[in-house]
């Protein structure tokens, strides 16, 4: 797709950009010590802190990914939301309090507190790292993805943006200004995602027309011997036709010296006009048989037939919030499948009608029901997702470190209260803007993360600015949270913890300042490299990752006494490698290295159900064959005691 | 040695609100179960209206989020009422 900038879009970023950076540097000036930088010097109001966790929390991956899902996949899309904050009943109900009275700085503090061993500072600040590596790749490729409609500039361009910018951010001020920034931008994205869903109702649901969208053409075809050799349109000129299965037949035709594609429709015997890109011989890509500029290629996702009380209809009008979703379920859309023809390096995406129904129940991307040929691993698959994305939130290191911003245990639990109803409020909110992107016509088929701020383009581009530059900052503003909690990895837990070396407080500020810069360097070429992943994917990954390695270690720490030092450094191992091990081998990265899925020795994509119990089998197993090393162990941090 | 950013005054209440915090816990990942466990061997009955034209998918994802921040307020309540009781001296 090509976009072009408009003048307000520039400078409504720039000046959200701006007062991002000049909040940094006013708290510059007052980030002195080691507490300031890691901890924001544990002052922060809980209040402030619980909009800020939200600010963490609703990444790229909520408001780019999660939109996105719901708009191309429909419910399943929405199973990310509940489970995202679900996960937030474990930090609050078993995790905030305890962690904020064992911690200092960072995570590994807290795991660490009762034995003081050197095996948990080293894998829980690798842990920490890795985690977080894993979460800031789909941040960095949401950037690039925003910038190219926002500011008319290349992906890698987003990149290095907000990567100069964070790495500006956190080596000036660290966790306060990140703080602020979380509060700021936290609390505009849940106000304009009200906003954009209030848009959404007060449209209703409409059906396409001349001066909305594209009007998908559709022809007649000639057959002979059973094949199509051609249209009853003499301009159409047939050049090929490829049969992918028996169902799915696309036929290539020319007109004006312009290819274009269709897909067969074998009980009609109509063409139906789909979206394609080829890439021609030397090497150019070409958009529906002509150049991007030609802007051919057409934004999709629309309604196809509207019943409301039985009735077809034009249009409701505007509608509450539950006949939005009844109307929905009773009426049909077309969403777009994608397939590659290979022989002609072409990717096609056609038509794809989809009862409504389909779109608010779960089912179309997970397929868990047995009638629609569910297999084992495709049940196993929504259960390890359900999992992970339950246990995850607790494990994140840059969740994590949030509670050691606050003054006590109370302002620990009040921030998490906060955060729940602000995310979970917002949570709701993403059903609407990801159904409402994918009946508006708004969809980029080459980029599902862009659908929430696409729709807001269709209600103006006042909108579309604000809401981008918003987004903009949730990138800006979580992978600062990373970073912070990456430079504490290496530059408290392993530097001076792991290593000793002995380091007085200025030297810690300055050891995180020139991690920070590492990291975001690192973040900066990984978010170039993986464009065009899936957001919400490479998230659920991180969730799983996040609590292979950190959960078990965290649940046994507070409620086993026999937890030891390697029991849970083994654990972390365990943990991380498996998940790891696990996501390399599944079927969705065996299609990323350009092998057919099927030869995936796991059939998992995500691999909480197999990494999580082995990391907390693995730590009882240690634990018990390690008892004597308990006898050293600072019981004076033991909780519940 | 390690310690928290802030100085924390000790909390006697700590054993209680973790044991609140457990049983909350364990009810809201037996409904959450619930959840999955309709995904995986019924789930056609997502499909289901239960609550006027919503279906059971709507009712129970909305319900899940729902209970969550419902469920945080009154953990909060409880807790702080045991802070009071416990922490006076």
């Amino acid at each position: 797709m090509i976009y072009d900038a408009s003048v307000m879009a520039v400078i409504i970023f720039i000046i959200f950009v701006g007062a991002v950076l000049a909040l940094s540097f006013y708290f510059a000036g007052k980030t002195k010590s080691a507490s300031n930088y890691y901890a924001a010097g544990g002052q922060i109001h809980w209040g402030v802190n619980g909009i800020a966790f939200a600010g963490d929390y609703l990444s790229a991956a909520s408001f780019l990914g999660i939109c996105g899902m719901i708009a191309y996949s429909g419910y399943d899309g929405f199973l990310y939301s509940i489970g995202y904050l679900a996960g937030w009943v474990v930090a609050l109900f078993i995790v905030a309090e305890p962690l904020k009275r064992l911690g200092k700085f960072t995570f590994t503090d807290a795991l660490d507190s009762r034995f003081n061993s050197k095996s948990i500072k080293l894998t829980a600040s690798i842990s920490t790292l890795i985690v977080s590596v894993f979460y800031l790749i789909p941040q960095m490729v949401g950037a690039g993805d925003l910038v190219v409609p926002l500011l008319g500039l290349p992906h890698w361009a987003g990149v290095l943006i907000v990567g100069s910018i964070v790495i500006l951010i956190v080596a000036t001020a660290g966790m306060t200004s990140t703080t602020y920034v979380q509060f700021i931008k936290g609390s505009l994205l849940i106000i304009f995602s009200t906003i954009l869903t209030i848009y959404i109702l007060n449209n209703g649901l409409k059906l396409p027309s001349a001066d909305n969208g594209h009007q998908f053409i559709e022809l007649d075809a000639v057959f002979t011997n059973g094949k199509v050799t051609g249209t009853t349109d003499p301009a159409y000129i047939f050049k090929n036709s490829y049969d992918i299965d028996k169902n799915l037949t696309f036929v290539k035709f020319e007109k004006d010296n312009i290819t274009q594609w269709f897909k067969l429709n074998k009980e009609s015997g109509k063409l139906s006009e789909v979206l394609f890109v080829s890439t021609s011989e030397d090497g150019t890509k070409l958009y529906n048989g002509e150049s991007k500029e030609a802007k051919k290629f057409y934004q999709v996702g629309h309604l196809s037939k509207i019943i409301v009380d039985g009735k077809e209809v034009d249009s409701t009008g505007a509608v509450g919030p539950f006949e939005f979703l009844s109307d929905i379920e009773q009426s049909e859309l077309v969403r777009f499948a994608k397939k590659e023809i290979k022989e002609e390096k072409t990717t096609v995406w056609y038509q794809n009608p989809t009862q409504g129904k389909k779109m608010v129940t779960p089912g179309l991307m997970y397929k868990v029901s047995s009638k629609a040929g569910a297999t084992f691993w495709d049940k196993m698959n929504f259960v390890s997702l359900m999992l992970a994305l339950f246990l995850g939130t607790s494990a994140l290191p840059h969740i994590l470190i949030r509670y050691y911003t606050v003054p006590s245990q109370r302002a620990a639990r009040k921030s998490t209260i906060v955060a729940i109803s602000a995310i979970g409020f917002f949570y709701i909110l993403t059903l609407y803007m990801g159904l409402g992107a994918s009946i508006n016509g708004v969809l980029d088929v080459e980029s599902s993360n862009m659908s929430g701020p696409l729709l807001a383009k269709y209600f103006g581009i006042g909108l579309f600015s604000i809401i981008s530059a918003i987004a903009f900052a949730t990138v800006l503003g979580t992978v600062a949270g990373l970073i912070v909690a990456s430079s504490g990895a290496i530059a408290h837990d392993f530097m001076d913890k792991y290593l000793d070396m002995k380091m007085n407080d200025k030297a810690k500020v300055k050891a995180g300042k020139y991690a920070a810069l590492g990291v975001g360097v690192f973040a900066i070429i990984l978010g170039i490299l993986f464009k065009g992943m899936n957001v919400s994917f490479l998230v659920g990954l991180a969730f799983a990752v996040a609590a292979s390695a950190n959960l078990p270690a965290i649940l046994f720490l507070l409620f086993w006494e026999k937890t030891t030092a390697k029991g849970i450094s083994w654990s972390i191992i365990t943990g991380i490698s498996s998940s790891v091990f696990i996501i390399l081998l599944s079927p969705t990265m065996y299609e990323k290295y350009g092998i057919d899925k099927t030869f995936a020795p796991i059939p998992l994509d995500n691999p909480g159900i197999i990494s999580i119990p082995l990391a907390a089998i693995v730590l009882v197993v240690v634990s018990l064959m390690t008892q004597k090393d308990n006898s050293n162990k600072v019981e004076n941090y033991h909780l519940g005691k | 040695m390690h310690g928290p950013a802030a100085k924390l005054d000790e909390d006697f209440a700590a054993k209680k609100k973790s044991n609140l915090g457990l049983v909350l816990f364990f009810i809201y990942l037996l409904i959450y179960s619930g959840f999955v466990f309709i995904g995986l061997y019924n789930p056609e009955l997502f499909g289901e209206h239960v609550l006027g034209m919503q279906n059971l998918a709507i009712v129970y994802g909305f319900g899940l989020i729902i209970l969550a921040i419902v469920m945080g307020f009154i953990y909060n309540l409880m807790c702080t009422s045991i802070e009071i009781k416990m922490n006076k001296k």
